[in-house]
């Protein structure tokens, strides 16, 4: 099957696997993460001015726009990294948001915005509403003409980090056409953000309401490429939520295995029976294939063809692996599990949110059905 | 090894691409084996040790072997490539299984010179078929715990028991054979030794066995005083176990050192695609069924995750936190897969799945449901799927034992 990619690894992701590793251990660990729980801003602004500082953020911004010139497949070890240890800042945010500039902005556009984008200013994209519908094409929000002027409407959710972002863009319907515009934050009222209570208590999101916003038609990007900056935004971000959810994944399963190692029942350590040893096994084999896919999809993501598939395999294969070992990581702790403090929950909720914000395994193997079988 | 030149190496690629697109033969008039395990028959043998033996002579098997012993003398990298001409070409399978992929690289790590020059060249040429005597009627997975008595009389060893699910054991002229030199050793383990052991001698008989299947392809070997020579003895008496635990590392790939090829037949689940194509549901392909669109995605996912992670494996920074996982999961990951897929196949067939081998509206010949029912030999040969399970929970998550 020749639309089926292949794995590889560059040097340059070797080196910021590495890096990043190293960075996020040290600078996130689970008490800081816990720390951060009920915090209003959700992430440590020192810690977002040194990820800025690493240059993380034009990874995959040409240096023709300040950035460092790689590509998203480099991008990938820093996501995982940040996945492993739960580190939550506007990272992913603003690279979704600069993706979304690279492949459906205006000239000036990219040139007003990716150069601030790749020095460590928050951007954040504003695309899921209230049906539920992962489809990004499916949009209900509107942007109607007034003269030269763009008046919206409608509702968007999920906007991740939007109290902190400099810029917005949002999926709007312009002309009966899906259309992206992109918002400064001074055309947000103070109504307009409504913090929203969600699944994943490592983030902070937002509910935008666009209504009596009014901009400017320059503020279009470029309408003729929406469509392909859309399917590149979605592509975009379950490459980043894979990469983080194997991340996390292998924390969970070594979380387990300590407890599993060390609490003792009936005389023995839990982790000498095989009721909790095979299942433990088959979480890892999971994990392992997940992390093969992502870093296959990390190599293909760019190749017409292989890239789309890859990306779907390495969403479907992360999210069900990270779901399974989050889910018995609970089961195996058996009454600690069921309690706040145990972190198995964190990382549950996170595979769930991840599952929720850009398409479940069905979803994405239906996609590949049709990629696959024709 | 030295370095690989690169040119030398696209060269011997594209040369093995050549040869295999011209000698591949896919259908000799009668079904081949697509496992080690399941020559049946003496035209499957005869067929496939001149296919491996006319492999070896191109230069394609035991390229990396030193070339004093048979081998090409080349880098891996040219084996590897040669490898890939195969699986490329669905070539059929090597057929000395045991002596490629396990004394082969035993001798090559711990042999003397005399016992390397005695026995590589003739197991890559095919002329000694080697076979392997662990498993026992009464220890299977408790391998460890192997009765069959090996007793030191003089020059030689008399040996008593019997071994059972002996690959080809009919044609084997040579043996790896664990046995017990020490009925009385503290650890079970340590009372173990290792053997080179020919089999055509006195006190040796091998008895096919029928598998469910209703096939041949194994046999069980008796031993009664039978005499082999004190030089087959690998190291010294007592290290059967670590020896015996070395080569299951050759056998997942944690060691290399194989000669190369494969013993067993990729399974590819785009052929199960083509089958729903070809079989109706409610009158229509069953391709557009969606339940089965998602299984099929699902099973084209997973031998994608098989292949992907192969290919991982030698890439060390996406090694580090478990560095041995990958392959030491490897033979569980892969043989269930192949068992699941075979039985899914089944099903697809409709009521094809009723059919068996040799009636003649059988589905391909019967393809699946045989390779279903063979996909057994491998979930349970070589440690069960259970035991890899423990063996995965115990030496790569750090679990206690139970």
């Amino acid at each position: 099957m020749d639309k089926i990619g292949k794995l590889g690894f560059s040097e340059e992701q070797a080196d910021l696997l590495e890096v990043a590793m190293n960075f996020c251990r040290d600078k996130s660990p689970i008490e800081r993460v816990r720390g951060l729980l009920e915090d209003k801003l959700g992430h440590d602004p020192e810690l977002w001015k040194e990820i800025g500082e690493m240059g993380w953020l034009g990874i995959a911004i040409p240096e023709a726009y300040g950035g460092i010139g790689l590509s998203m497949a480099e991008v990938v070890p820093v996501a995982e990294a940040m996945g492993r240890y739960l580190l939550n800042s506007p990272f992913t945010a603003t690279t979704l948001a600069a993706q979304a500039l690279l492949a459906g902005g205006t000239e000036a556009q990219k040139q007003a915005w990716l150069p601030r984008l790749a020095g460590g200013e928050a951007a954040t994209l504003a695309l899921l509403e209230a049906e539920g519908d992962w489809d990004v094409m499916a949009i209900s929000a509107r942007a109607g003409r007034d003269g030269d002027t763009l008046e919206l409407s409608g509702r968007k959710r999920f906007v991740a980090d939007a109290a902190s972002a400099s810029a917005v863009i949002v999926s709007v319907q312009l002309d009966g056409q899906p259309t992206l515009v992109l918002l400064e934050a001074a055309d947000l009222g103070r109504e307009a953000l409504r913090p929203e209570t969600i699944i994943d208590e490592t983030r902070r999101t937002f509910e935008l309401t666009l209504d009596g916003i009014r901009i400017s038609e320059d503020r279009l990007l470029d309408p003729d490429l929406a469509a392909t900056a859309l399917k590149h935004i979605h592509l975009c971000s379950n490459l980043l939520a894979a990469a983080d959810m194997t991340g996390g994944n292998l924390s969970v399963i070594d979380y387990t295995l300590d407890y599993l190692r060390t609490r003792t029942q009936f005389g023995k350590p839990i982790g000498s029976y095989q009721a909790l040893k095979h299942p433990m096994v088959d979480a890892y084999v999971m994990y392992e294939q997940a992390r093969s896919h992502v870093y296959s999809a990390a190599h293909c993501f760019n190749q017409q063809g292989e890239g789309e598939i890859a990306t779907r395999m390495a969403k479907v294969t992360a999210l069900e692996a990270y779901s399974y070992a989050g889910d018995r990581s609970i089961q195996f702790h058996g009454g600690f599990g069921f309690t706040y403090d145990c972190d198995a929950q964190l990382y549950r909720r996170r595979a769930i949110w991840h599952g929720a914000m850009s398409g479940d395994s069905a979803f994405h193997k239906k996609a590949l059905a049709d990629l696959l079988l024709g | 090894m030295s370095e690989v030149n690169e040119k030398e190496l696209a060269e011997f690629s594209a040369e093995a691409d050549a040869w295999f697109a011209e000698n591949t033969v896919s259908d000799p008039g009668f079904r081949l084996p697509l496992t080690f395990m399941e020559v049946g028959t003496d035209q499957q043998f005869d067929f496939l040790r001149d296919w491996q033996n006319k492999v070896w002579s191109a230069g394609y098997l035991g390229a990396a072997w030193p070339s004093e012993y048979g081998g090409g003398g080349l880098a891996q990298a040219f084996q590897d490539a040669a490898t890939k001409a195969m699986r490329k070409h669905q070539a059929p399978i090597m057929l000395n299984a045991i002596g490629l992929n396990w004394t082969g690289p035993m001798l090559l790590d711990i042999g003397s010179h005399e016992l390397k020059a005695k026995y590589l060249k003739n197991i890559l040429s095919g002329e000694d078929i080697w076979c392997q005597g662990f498993s026992e009627p009464e220890n299977g997975s408790d391998l460890g715990n192997a009765q069959t008595r090996a007793v030191r009389d003089g020059d030689e060893y008399v040996i008593n028991g019997s071994k059972i699910w002996t690959t080809q054991g009919n044609y084997a002229k040579y043996m790896i054979l664990l046995a017990r030199t020490d009925p009385d050793a503290p650890r079970k383990y340590d009372g173990l030794s290792f053997f080179l052991a020919p089999m055509r001698v006195p006190g040796v008989e091998t008895v096919p066995i029928r598998k469910l299947t209703g096939e041949f392809g194994f046999t069980q070997t008796f031993f009664t005083d039978a005499r082999i020579p004190a030089d087959g003895l690998m190291g010294e008496e007592g290290q059967g176990w670590k020896i015996a635990m070395q080569l299951l590392e050759y056998e997942r790939g944690v060691r290399g050192g194989q000669a190369g090829g494969y013993i067993i037949t990729e399974q590819n689940a785009f052929d199960v695609v083509e089958l729903a194509r070809r079989v109706k549901r409610g009158g229509k392909p069953a391709i557009e069924d969606p339940v089965l669109r998602d299984k099929l995605v699902e099973f084209i996912i997973e031998i994608q995750s098989n292949a992907l992670c192969r290919q991982r494996v030698p890439i060390q920074p996406l090694n580090q936190e478990k560095p041995f996982g990958v392959p030491l999961a490897s033979k569980l990951m892969f043989t269930e897969f192949v068992r699941r897929l075979n039985e899914f196949a089944v099903t697809l067939t409709g009521t094809g799945g009723g059919y068996y081998v040799g009636d003649p509206n059988a589905v391909d010949e019967g393809l699946w449901t045989r390779a279903y029912l063979n996909a057994f030999s491998a979930t349970i040969g070589g440690g069960t799927s259970q035991i890899q399970r423990n063996i995965v929970a115990e030496h790569v998550l750090g679990l206690p034992k139970g």
